[in-house]
């Protein structure tokens, strides 16, 4: 089973759960996999250790013109719906814009003069990683100034394949990015915070997972910072409260040098533990173990 | 001037820092560029004079009645967008990137492309200036280009009540709404944290940023959640040229503030945290 760990807000604790999550199923020698769809920020590596496997680099066709057979006709500009051919007929200047280019490939069907080809651009790169107890991390990781986000997170979800339990630790937002890791996922937890600007965010992540016909779980992480606001919504809203995290020095602490709470706290352990089985029993298909 | 405030990482505190600036002297414009998840709204509870519709992008909508299922439209979609089932062509909405090329082949013209029209861009006032906030419709596309139209609104209605500064409130991560957002700016601010996270993301921010302006200052939230990771922090700052803005201390109050509806220099002007954002937005704003 896809377990998505989501939130609308960032900085909620989502690299948090799925981290810890990830190595509580590790630890009792289940198949699991972490995928890090964060292509953005991606953060997932700094808690283990690892050896790479491979890298394999996303990327999308993007045209180039061939000024020399170019008539200057203009179809290729009229049929690119993103602006990223940058055409003036009189002065004689075709260029590409190839930043914000999507690489749908109009501009190609569109010339009459073959002047157009296509070359690939990297977006960014998928890399698997296998931990110290042999389970599989993905990372999707998007090039700085580059913006094509979703590609490269759906080639990392690709590559994770289905077998056990694989946890994708989705970007902030609710956006692209959100939806297509979300879509893939057979659960999904959103992790919140009890204050104004969590419940606000944790609202429309609810609202856009109805949408799409999903009923989430949710964690409130450092519960006791904030109001019972969000609490009270989910009571409302009948979301399911999966956990509640207490604010904790020492949490923020070991999350900070990049070591996992599940190691050292044992009370997290166990709460990590009892997660992970409410989980898979609950809302899981299909088995986990080896 | 324009001044935006970003952090790569997520939850390190830029909405927060941006009200306590926000609220700290002089009145101006603020611009909540965060339109996947705007909150700063919340807190300023703005009075909006002026409501619009933000067309983010389209998505293709086949008519099978009209549909002859040649299946011309599925060989060209490079999205994946269009597949058959049980005979008939279904092309998904969460995959379509509105690009129109399926529309424009369509031997039957059974393809129609509906605009994605839920998304809003609101500007009115707030109790130290004017807000202008956009808010993206969930799955809706194309959220650089709303950044843009929330800029170019902030620095009308700037010109409009005679406002020397705009504050903008940025989105976390480094992907086309960050870039949005700092491009063309006087100053970025990132606001990160002593995390392994923070500091891996704001270099990630900082490469972005660096690309269109020389003028980058680091504030460290929350710096005594570890203070040797703050240090590494500030010496990778130094060596990069940025300007170390300050160090904030981790304090409870301000999430508190927040629950009131206020900044905490609002709530709690004495607080050293307090003290220290107002004496960074002085120094920011010094020339201005």
């Amino acid at each position: 089973m896809r377990i998505a760990v989501a939130s609308g807000k960032g900085g909620t604790g989502k690299t948090f759960v799925a981290t810890n999550l990830f190595n509580v199923l590790s630890r009792r020698g289940d198949r699991v996999t972490l995928t890090d769809c964060d292509a953005e920020a991606p953060n997932d590596l700094l808690f283990f250790r690892t050896e790479k496997v491979s890298v394999k680099e996303v990327t999308h066709q993007v045209p180039v013109i061939n000024k020399d057979v170019c008539t200057w006709c203009g179809r290729c500009s009229q049929w690119c719906s993103f602006n990223a051919i940058f055409f003036v007929p009189n002065a004689k200047v075709i260029e590409v814009i190839e930043s914000i280019c999507h690489g749908c490939g109009a501009c190609s069907y569109a010339c009459n003069d073959e002047a157009i080809t296509e070359k690939p651009l990297t977006l960014g790169t998928v890399t698997s990683y296998m931990t110290d107890k042999n389970n599989p991390l993905i990372e999707a990781r998007l090039h700085v100034n580059e913006i094509s986000t979703v590609r490269v997170i759906n080639a990392a979800i690709k590559e994770s394949g289905d077998e056990g339990v694989v946890i994708l630790d989705a970007p902030p937002g609710t956006s692209c990015p959100f939806i297509q890791t979300v879509d893939k996922a057979d659960f999904v937890v959103l992790v919140t915070e009890p204050t104004p600007f969590g419940l606000s965010d944790l609202r429309q992540s609810v609202e856009t997972l109805k949408e799409m016909s999903k009923e989430p779980a949710v964690i409130i992480n450092r519960s006791d910072i904030g109001d019972r606001d969000v609490a009270g919504y989910l009571e409302k809203e009948k979301i399911p409260l999966l956990a509640e995290i207490r604010y904790d020095p020492a949490i923020a602490r070991a999350y900070s040098e990049g070591r996992l709470v599940t190691d050292e706290m044992p009370e997290l352990a166990s709460l990590f533990e009892e997660l992970a089985d409410k989980i898979i029993d609950r809302y899981g298909t299909g088995s986990s173990k080896r | 001037m324009e001044l935006a405030v970003v952090s790569g990482k997520g939850g390190t505190g830029k909405s927060s820092v941006t009200a306590a600036f926000a609220t700290a002297g002089e009145r101006l414009v603020v611009a909540d560029c965060d339109v996947e998840a705007a909150n700063l709204f919340l807190l300023f509870n703005p009075e909006h004079d002026t409501e619009q519709v933000y067309i983010g992008g389209y998505s293709a909508v086949v008519d099978n009645a009209l549909c002859t299922v040649c299946g011309m439209c599925e060989s060209y979609c490079r999205f994946d967008a269009i597949t058959r089932v049980d005979g008939k062509i279904i092309i998904s909405e969460r995959s379509c990137e509105g690009c129109f090329f399926c529309s424009r082949i369509c031997p039957v013209d059974a393809i129609t492309m509906v605009p994605g029209d839920r998304s809003r861009m609101y500007s009115g006032s707030f109790r130290n200036g004017r807000m202008v906030y956009g808010r993206l419709a969930p799955g809706e596309e194309n959220s650089g280009k709303l950044v843009n139209m929330v800029r170019n609104k902030a620095k009308r209605v700037a010109k409009d009540h005679g406002m020397n500064i705009i504050l903008l409130d940025g989105p976390p991560g480094i992907g086309c709404p960050v870039i949005s957002t700092v491009t063309g700016v006087d100053k970025v601010i990132i606001v990160t944290e002593p995390t392994m996270s923070g500091l891996g993301d704001m270099k990630r921010v900082h490469e972005v940023a660096r690309k269109f302006t020389g003028d980058i200052g680091v504030i460290i939230n929350k710096y005594d959640l570890n203070e040797a990771m703050t240090d590494s922090i500030e010496g990778w700052c130094i060596a990069q040229g940025n300007a170390l803005l300050g160090r904030l201390p981790y304090d409870r109050r301000v999430t508190e503030a927040m629950i009131s509806g206020k900044s905490v220099i609002e709530m709690f002007p004495g607080a050293e945290i307090s003290i220290i954002l107002k004496r960074i937005w002085n120094k920011l704003t010094a020339n201005v």
